[in-house]
This record gives structure tokens, C-alpha cells and sequence, in this order.
């Protein structure tokens, strides 16, 4: 695994590499490897990003230790599976349907025959991008986002799929909804979907 | 013992240091956006580093202790108003059982911190007492009634050379009190009018932009336009032409990341900035810059310059070897 090193001002190293795939091992590398100083780690889809606490460590020496590492991209480890459950009649899914050139059925049976993973977190507390799905579903976001959408919202975007954690504004595909609560802070662990954690769609009357 | 939220001025959030360690759940860190004035303030009154404050953009906050205790204000050049007294800030003032504080209007600066000696001990959420205004996580906004608790002052004392000596209480009403009257404070930036220079580091992707669009972003002037807030500065200026056009995928981004849209007006990313961002960040302000960034007001003018010291240079280098 080639790793790139950017600078990312005095409190971060962002570090790139080829794919997703690697992003994730790397991340799973630096989780176990617990490195002095780092104090968040934010994976993405072609990066990981090391936050550290400058009183401690520097962008040199964190850059000297993550090029150490030993990154095993054979394995990613098991982090379990969420199912989800989906009432799919979301606003989009006709939209969806006439995209793909899938019957609304066939959209639902590819949505929920993936094992889906989420890559990484972001756009807001409890959002996981959901990737591993069937190419067929990959569709644009809408053109003009929707001022809000409500919580459990199940959507697509690109080859995303995700689940939106609260109500918020959005631009993604909505083709139904969860019951399911993707964050709530009184759980030990407050979000559903973290990075690695295998998901499971299937299909509820309601 | 605690503090009565009587008047809460335009905005004003609890801040500590933030919360670390929880981007996997999508939750940033946020924190104090001028951490530097965050952390004075907490000194003044003998806090430890991280103790919970009230940071209070443009003033306005009025608030009633219900015992005696010890407060500092800090950030802008706004005075503390004790009981209609002015007091100085950037210095501890004892406030006595009773006391109204009011966080006065600053003419100079953006975010005010006020401290209490003990922290605002509010139930923390996701190990941080800090309100993260994207994602919605931390305390709520203080509201007019609210009842803050005040936690139990810890071992270190305020710093004597910088306390303002006995409690005042026997001088309540004696109207502004000419040493402690003036408002100027330390002068949080530059005069008014002039830029204020912010120092950043270029990187990570300042090889997405065209030369000329770097040597623009570091040459020239920009204007702080209305429409920022605590996730980000929104900048008007020169704009920034990217030399390639192709989609940035999502990447972490950090506090003082100047992100660039496609419409080349840069962005800078305060303390509630998202987990990650879609566009690519020309250079990142030092953490000195960042501070500096918080305390600027719409039509304020900034210009950058690259850091004179660079750790990690080498950084620079686009062929890893890891």
C-alpha cells in the first residue's frame, strides 16, 4: 500500500492512498495501533485523517508512525451486521425506478439482496455512507435538495446509500424509511452505523 | 451554586475544549472558536484548561449569580458590567451573592468568554459541555430562565498577579470606577480597518489550484462576508480557479481548513466545522490564525501568509513512501 502524506496544518496528517478499501485497513491499522498523540482518526473514501493534540506528538513523527505500520488489507475485521428495516415508499423511488430503468420492485430487491458496509461517517452525527451495493443503483443526487427530510429517511446518492440519522436538509434519493433510531445519545454507543459495521436492508409493510 | 440566564444577547453557547475521538459517529469536534481567549479566561478565575465557559458573540448577555463567586471575562474588548458598574476585561472580578453580569458590547472582536470559577457544570454530552451548532450535539442554548449549575472551584487559586483583589461588594452602586472603566482591553486585532493577517500552512490539496490561483490567495485581500457563522467564514475576494476540475471525494477536514468551492470563494472552517468536506482545502490556518479568524466581523478584511516555521515540511512531499 502507497501511502501519501499531505499536510494538513499543525494539528492534522492527511493521509491518502488508493481506494477505499485501503482507506479502511489503514483506518483499522491506526484504531489498533493506538499512536501516541492521535486523538480522532476520520476516514473517507480515499484518506484517512489523523488528528493529534500538538502537545504531545507533531505532523513529523505522526507521519513517521503511520508509515510503520503494518496494514493488513486482506481482513477487514468483523464489526458486525445492523439490519434495517424499510418501508420503501419513499418520494423518490419512482424517480429511481425510471433512472435506473428497474422497476420500483427490482430497486427494492437490489437494495435489499446487498451486503452493504459503511465506509465512513460524516454530513452529520449518525450518518453512515453506505457502499457494496448493486451498481445498478447508483443515480445522481436530486437537483434541488430538499429543505428537510425526515428522520429514518432511507436514501441514495452516487453509489451511496445512507439513512438520514435526524430530520435535515438533503439532496439524496429518498426511497423509504426506517423505524429504526440511527442515533440516539442515550445508547452506550450512540450511532448505528460506524465505519465497518456491515448492513442489511429489508423490506417491512410498516 | 448557580447562574441565572436573564438575557442571552444573539448568541451565546456553552464551549470547553471540545470533543475528540468521535469522528467515527460523525460528530466533529467543535469547541471554542478562539481557543486561545477560552483558555485565559479559565486561567484568570483558577479553572482548569478545559472548564466549561459561556462564549457570547456581540455581547448581550445578562446573567444573576445566586452566591459569590469569581468571573472573568475575556475575548473582546467588551466590558463585564457588574450591578452597572464597568469592569475591565481580561482580569478576575469578584461578583457578589445576587450579582447581575452583563457581557457589554464589544467594539473590537466577535466572541466573548465568560468563566466562572468551577466551570458551568452542565451534564456533558460525548465527554464535552461544548454546543456544536451543525450537528446539533452538546448543551442546548442557554434560554432566558435558564438555571446554569456552577461546578465546585478546584485546587488552584486565580493567578494573583492578574486577580482584581478583594470583592468590590462594598462599592456596588458607585457607578463606573475610572481604573476599570476603559473598555479597550488588549486589542484582540488589528486597528480597524486593516486586514488582519492570518498564517497558514498551504496544503493538503493546494496542488488542486492553479498557480496564479495561489499566489492570489496569498497575495491578495478578502472580505469576511455576512453570510458565515460558527461552521464556517464565508470569504469574497479574488477567486480561486482550480487546475483540476474533477470531484474532490469526501475527506476530514480540520479547524482553519480553507475549503474552496466551485464558485472559487474560499471558506474557513471554524471550530463547528463538518467531520469531513467535498471541496479541497487550498491551506489551513495555524492554530493562532484560527483564534484570530473567530474574533473577525462581517466586512472585516483578512489576507493570508504562509507560517515563517514549518514543521513538517517535508509534508509537502506528494510521493510517500509508506
Amino acid at each position: 500500500m502507497t501511502m501519501r502524506f499531505l499536510r494538513c496544518g499543525r494539528e492534522a496528517v492527511l493521509v491518502e492512498v488508493d481506494d477505499l478499501d485501503e482507506a479502511l485497513a489503514l483506518y483499522a491499522a491506526l484504531r489498533a495501533a493506538a499512536l501516541p498523540g492521535v486523538t480522532d482518526l476520520v476516514p473517507a473514501a480515499r484518506t484517512v485523517l489523523v488528528r493529534i493534540d500538538p502537545a504531545v506528538t507533531d505532523p513529523p513523527a505522526v507521519r513517521a508512525a503511520v508509515g510503520g505500520l503494518r496494514v493488513d488489507r486482506g481482513h477487514p475485521p468483523d464489526l458486525g451486521t445492523v439490519t434495517v428495516p424499510v418501508r420503501y415508499d419513499g418520494p423518490d423511488l419512482a424517480d429511481v425506478a425510471a433512472h435506473t430503468g428497474l422497476s420500483e420492485a427490482e430497486v427494492v430487491a437490489r437494495h435489499t439482496g446487498a451486503e452493504w458496509t459503511v465506509a465512513f461517517a460524516g454530513f452529520a452525527p449518525g450518518f453512515g455512507y453506505l457502499i457494496g451495493g448493486d451498481p445498478r443503483l447508483e443515480v445522481p443526487r436530486r437537483d434541488t435538495p430538499r429543505t428537510r427530510i425526515p428522520a429514518g429517511s432511507v436514501g441514495l446518492a452516487g453509489r451511496f446509500s445512507g439513512v438520514y440519522p435526524h430530520d435535515s436538509p438533503g439532496g439524496w434519493q429518498l426511497i423509504g424509511n426506517t423505524g429504526l433510531r440511527m442515533w440516539d445519545l442515550s445508547r452506550p454507543e450512540p450511532a448505528l452505523l460506524t465505519p465497518g459495521v456491515r448492513v442489511r436492508f429489508q423490506v417491512v409493510d410498516r | 451554586m448557580t447562574v441565572t440566564v436573564l438575557r442571552t444577547g444573539p448568541m451565546t453557547v456553552l464551549k470547553d475544549r471540545g470533543r475528540p475521538g468521535h469522528a467515527a459517529l460523525g460528530v466533529a469536534p467543535s469547541g471554542a472558536a478562539d481557543r486561545t481567549a477560552f483558555a485565559r479566561a479559565n486561567r484568570l478565575v483558577g479553572n482548569p484548561p478545559g472548564a466549561a465557559a459561556l462564549e457570547c458573540t456581540l455581547g448581550g448577555l445578562r446573567v444573576r449569580f445566586d452566591r459569590p463567586a469569581t468571573v472573568a471575562l475575556t475575548g473582546t474588548d467588551a466590558a463585564l458590567i457588574v450591578d452597572g458598574r464597568r469592569c475591565a476585561p481580561d482580569r478576575a472580578v469578584e461578583v457578589g451573592a445576587g450579582a447581575e453580569v452583563t457581557v457589554g458590547t464589544p467594539r473590537r472582536g466577535l466572541r466573548s468568554y465568560l468563566a466562572v470559577r468551577g466551570g458551568f457544570d452542565v451534564p456533558p454530552v460525548l465527554g464535552s459541555r461544548s454546543t456544536d451548532h451543525l450537528g446539533g450535539v452538546g448543551p442546548p442554548r442557554p434560554a432566558v430562565g435558564d438555571v446554569l449549575p456552577i461546578g465546585a472551584a478546584s485546587a488552584p487559586e486565580p493567578d494573583p498577579t492578574t486577580a482584581a483583589g478583594p470583592a468590590p461588594a462594598e462599592a456596588p452602586a458607585a457607578g463606573p470606577a475610572p481604573a476599570e472603566a476603559p473598555a479597550a482591553g488588549p486589542a484582540p486585532a488589528e486597528a480597524p480597518g486593516a486586514a488582519v493577517v492570518l498564517e497558514v500552512d498551504l496544503g493538503p490539496r493546494d496542488d488542486w489550484f492553479t498557480a496564479e490561483a495561489v499566489a492570489a490567495f496569498l497575495g491578495g485581500e478578502f472580505t469576511v462576508t455576512p453570510a458565515g457563522n460558527a461552521v464556517g467564514l464565508r470569504l469574497a475576494g479574488p477567486v480561486l480557479t482550480r487546475a483540476r476540475p474533477e470531484e474532490l471525494p469526501s475527506e476530514g477536514v480540520v479547524r482553519g481548513a480553507v475549503q474552496v468551492p466551485p464558485d472559487g470563494r474560499p471558506i474557513i472552517f471554524q471550530a463547528d466545522h463538518p467531520v469531513t468536506g467535498g471541496y479541497p482545502v487550498i491551506a489551513v490556518l495555524t492554530p493562532p490564525a484560527a483564534d484570530l479568524a473567530a474574533q473577525i466581523r462581517p466586512g472585516g478584511k483578512v489576507r493570508f501568509a504562509e507560517a515563517p516555521d514549518r514543521p513538517g515540511r517535508s509534508d509537502r512531499s506528494r510521493t510517500g513512501d509508506g
